[in-house]
Parts: C-alpha cells; structure tokens; sequence
C-alpha cells in the first residue's frame, strides 16, 4: 500500500465561532479520483483553502504528498499541485500561450521547457486557433479548458478541481471532462469539488457528501445508492390545490422510504416489485425512474434550498 | 516573511501584462510633469521671486521629479494591484503556486518602483531638454526614483489590503497624497513653515525626495543626504513588512 497523497484527520476550520469544517477525515490514495460533494456552504471550498494553505486549519492535520502542510512547506507541496480554482482567474491582459507562459514562470519553469509544455496543452485544450488571442475573446468553456491546461503545466501530481464546470453549457462541461478523464487515465490524483451528481458520477472512483462541515456518507457510487437509497425512485405529484398529508398518509407503510418536499412525494424503493405499487397511484400524476446520485445527496442534505 | 526569486516572476507577470499599455504610460508622464511646468513654473512663476537665486520653474523640477515617483508607485500598488487582488483573481491564482504572499507584495512593489524608474526618466528627459536642470548629478535621481517607488510601492500596498473598493482610495489620495504634495517641498522651501511644520514635513516620504532631488538636480549634495536615505531605506523596510502582514492577513484566512 503506497502512502496516501492527501490524508486529512480531524480537520476543523472555523471562521470566528461559525464552523465551516468539522472533524473532517479523509484519505485520497495515488491514481484516484476523490470527488467532494455538497450544497452551497458544506465546506468544499474551506477544504481546498486548507489544501492549497489558504486556511490555516483550527485543529486537526492535513498531510498533501507526503509533507505536512504548513505555511513552511506549503510552497513545496504547491510546486506539486495543479490547481483549478472556482472563479476565474486568467490574466485577462495576456495571450492564450503568455498566460501559459506567465504561470510556469511561477514554478521557476525554464523558458524553453515552457513553451514546449505550452504547446501541447494549447492542443490538448483545442485553443490552437487562439493561442495569440486575448482572454477576453474567449467563450466561458475555452476559459475553463485553459484553467485546466495551466493546471497541468508543472505536470503536477495532484490535482485540485474546485467545481471546474459550473457555469458551463453541456457541450462544454463534457469537453472538460473529457480532459480530466484523459489525465486519469496517465494515472494523475484528482480532488474535485462539485454539486453536479453526474459530473461526481461520471469521474470519480469515490465519493464524500459533505454538508454543514461534516462527512455524511463515502463510498462508490453505486454502493451509495444501493445503500441509501435503493434501485428505483417513484416520484408523486400531487396536484397543486391538493393538500397531500392524506396522500402521504395513504402511500405510508409502503415497502418504500417516503419523503415529501413540497408537493412531490418521493418513494424510494430497494428491490420490491414496483409494478405491485403502481395501482395505488391511480389518478395521480408519477414518474418512476433508477435511483442516482441525486436521490442519494437530496436523501442525506435534505431538500430545503440553500443560498 | 520575506520575499524569494518568486518576486522576480510574480514582476514578470506584471511586465507582460503592462508592456502593452506602455504607451499610454509614456503619454501620461509626460503629459503631467509638462502641463506643470508650464503652468505653475512659468504661468505662476512670473509672479513669484526667485529662490536662493534659482527662477521658479527650476526650483519645481525637482519636485516634480520627486512626485512622479510617488504618483507612479502609487498607482500601481493602488489601483493596479487592487485590481489583480480583487478583480481579476491574480493573487489567488499565483498562490495556488509555489509564490508566496511576501513574493506577491514584493513583486508588485518591486514593479511599482521600475514604473517611477521610467516615469522620473521621462520627466528628466523633459527638463534637461527644457535647460531646467543645472547639475549632471541629477542623473543619480533615477536611483532615488527606483527607492521612492519602493517606499511609495508598499505604502500603496498598505491601502490596498485594507480597501473595500476603488472609492476607499479616496481617502489616501486626498488626506495623503494631496497633503505630502502641497507640503513636502515640492512647491516652497520647507525652510519657510514654522517649526512644528517642519517637523511634521519629516515625517512625511515625499519630503525626503524632494530634499534629494533638490540637492541633486542644483549640484549641491550634503551628507545630510545619507540621513533622508537612511529614512527612506528604513521606513520602506517597516512599511514592507506591515503591507506583506495585511495582504496575508486578507488572503490567507
């Protein structure tokens, strides 16, 4: 068992008396792809602070690729990272290729070195035709492709991805998965943070819900729906001027998990034969599809809106 | 902490990004200094007596070279670096790499000071051209630029980490900036205020670079000069190390 390149334990970080993390322990081991799911406010963001020694945690240890990490020797483990962060932070007065350029400087990359690296992750990013283009000509999604190419140009061995594709259009989030899919498979470590279940789904080996600081559940995929959740979802609408208790009352007892939000009524089912409970739903308007992700995060973080 | 090499790249950065504006640059320090020059040298100069013997318009240039560094420096670890720490997301981009907030501050201080560099370069240029210089020592004004621009870099900086928005750089521009132009020198000898004003004008940054430049730009330097360098050399030190605390304080929670 080679040692993990993360291994946070009993991480804690408060912001004055608000906690944003609390007791957090996890390990991300070489060649995985760890995603960190949760609603506004869980904590993703405070995590990946801790990460990159942007916030010092209040108790607990954080070790990232073997080192402790500590403003001492955050530089080091910095020299390692590739980090795409949230919001956009290309230099928007400089080219395609300088902002390439600029950024291996940062790692004290030689000149030629860089421009050979740079040369291939312009390819690999499909910028080619915009190398000498300014950032302000670019669309959001060649954005988010050159965030994660000058993620890679110190060829780093873990990468942080702070819910690389919010704000992107689907065309674009699947180009950029596609790019991070290509870097798992040359074996590189990734931490993504992300609210979008199928993007948790479709990259990573495992997963952590997080909400309010707190680890709720990990696991892969599939073994988290089939734990928390069960195989198939049935979802009720009850009419807007209906009151649904009784229809809740009525559906309650079922073989099935029941949660009402709104004017929905959720039944989640593991391995009974829902055509058995379909007769009760006469008249009213149902959906029934597989259990996902979403079933699982709405189950564990609940259903009320977060800002 | 104290800035590394990573200063070196982080004023990189900020060369190619700026390199392309230059132009604008050349235009505006050379716009300021001449409009003064020819306004308050010469419109205002007829109706004031010479000092110690020098006309009006030379007795400014100093000054004006002096409050070109500062304006420059200022600028640039104001507006400029306001905009890379809160705008565009430069710093946190920088610091997802090995550079560390003390490279950050001090490469952007750093580029402050070569942007007084050219613009006191440029305004010395304008007034030997002119014939308002008398001394070649003057040329060793360029050097006090590059250390003005040091001190005003991270005094500017100093704002910067305690700024909300653009607006709170109101503040330091009319209770600082203003204040230190009107009364470090640049426009009357200090040697004419009472005791206490004279005083308070030592305490001032502006007032010991106009107080070098002056010596240098008449061909009069006195030891007394190593005094006002020692100040500048030892409050930039200080104004270094708070600005690099705050900047930290404000990036790193």
């Amino acid at each position: 068992m080679t040692a993990a390149v993360v291994e946070a334990r009993g991480l804690s970080k408060s912001y004055g008396t608000r906690p944003a993390v609390v007791d957090l322990s996890f390990t991300v081991a070489p060649g995985e792809c760890l995603g960190l799911l949760g609603p506004n406010g869980a904590g993703k963001s405070t995590t990946i602070k801790m990460l990159l020694g942007l916030a010092l945690p209040s108790a607990g240890t954080l070790s990232v690729l073997g080192m402790p990490m500590t403003p001492r020797t955050a530089g080091a483990i910095k020299a390692r990272l590739g980090v795409v962060q949230q919001d956009d932070s290309l230099d928007p007065d400089l080219t395609v290729e300088m902002n390439l350029l600029v950024y291996a400087s940062y790692f004290g990359i030689g000149r030629a070195e860089a421009a050979r690296r740079a040369d291939v992750l312009i390819s690999a990013a499909e910028l080619g035709d915009y190398r000498h283009a300014p950032i302000r000509t670019l669309s959001g999604g060649m954005r988010r492709r050159l965030m994660l190419g000058r993620a890679l140009i110190n060829e780093p061995a873990l990468l942080v991805l702070d819910e690389p594709t919010t704000g992107l259009d689907p065309q674009a989030r699947r180009l950029v998965w596609e790019r991070v899919r290509a870097r798992k498979r040359s074996g590189t470590t990734i931490l993504l943070t992300t609210h979008y279940m199928e993007e948790a789904a479709q990259l990573c080996d495992r997963l952590i819900i997080i909400d309010q600081g707190r680890i709720l559940a990990e696991g892969r995929a599939p073994e988290l729906i089939a734990e928390r959740v069960g195989t198939e979802v049935v979802e009720v609408y009850v009419p807007e001027d209906d009151h649904p208790e009784p229809i809740v009352a009525r559906l309650a007892g079922g073989p099935w998990r029941l949660e009402r939000a709104g004017q929905t009524v959720y039944l989640y089912l593991r391995d009974v034969d829902a055509a058995t409970t379909l007769p009760w739903l006469g008249g009213l308007e149902y959906s029934r599809r597989r259990a996902t992700l979403e079933d699982v995060f709405l189950t564990l973080t609940g259903h009320t809106l977060r800002d | 902490m104290l800035p590394g090499i990573g200063a070196l790249h982080v004023w990189h950065r900020n060369w190619q990004s700026w390199k392309g504006y230059a132009l604008s640059f050349v235009v505006a320090a050379l716009g300021g200094p001449i409009f003064y020059l020819v306004a308050i040298g010469y419109g205002l100069g007829r109706f004031v007596a010479d000092i110690d013997g020098i006309p009006y318009a030379v007795f400014l240039v100093p000054g004006i070279l002096a409050s070109a560094a500062m304006n420059t420096a200022t600028f640039e670890t104001t507006f400029g670096s306001y905009t890379r720490l809160a705008e565009q997301n430069t710093y946190l981009a920088i610091l997802a790499t090995p550079c560390s907030v003390a490279d950050i501050v001090g490469g952007d201080v750093l580029f402050a000071a070569t942007k007084s560099v050219f613009s006191v370069t440029i305004v010395l240029g304008v007034t030997v051209a002119w014939g308002l210089v008398p001394s070649p020592l003057a040329i060793a004004c360029i050097p006090v630029a590059f250390l003005m621009g040091l001190l005003f870099g991270a005094l500017g900086m100093v704002v910067t980490a305690r700024a909300s928005s653009y607006q709170f750089f109101d503040y330091y521009f009319t209770l600082g900036l203003s204040v230190m132009l009107f009364f470090s020198g640049v426009f009357f000898p200090l040697g004419s205020l009472p005791g206490w004003a004279q005083a308070a004008a030592w305490l001032m940054p502006l007032s010991h670079g106009v107080a070098i430049c002056r010596a240098l730009v008449s061909g009069t330097p006195t030891m007394g000069l190593l005094g006002d360098v020692m100040w500048m050399l030892v409050v930039t030190a200080g104004v270094f190390a708070v600005a690099e605390r705050l900047v930290r304080r404000r990036l790193v929670v």
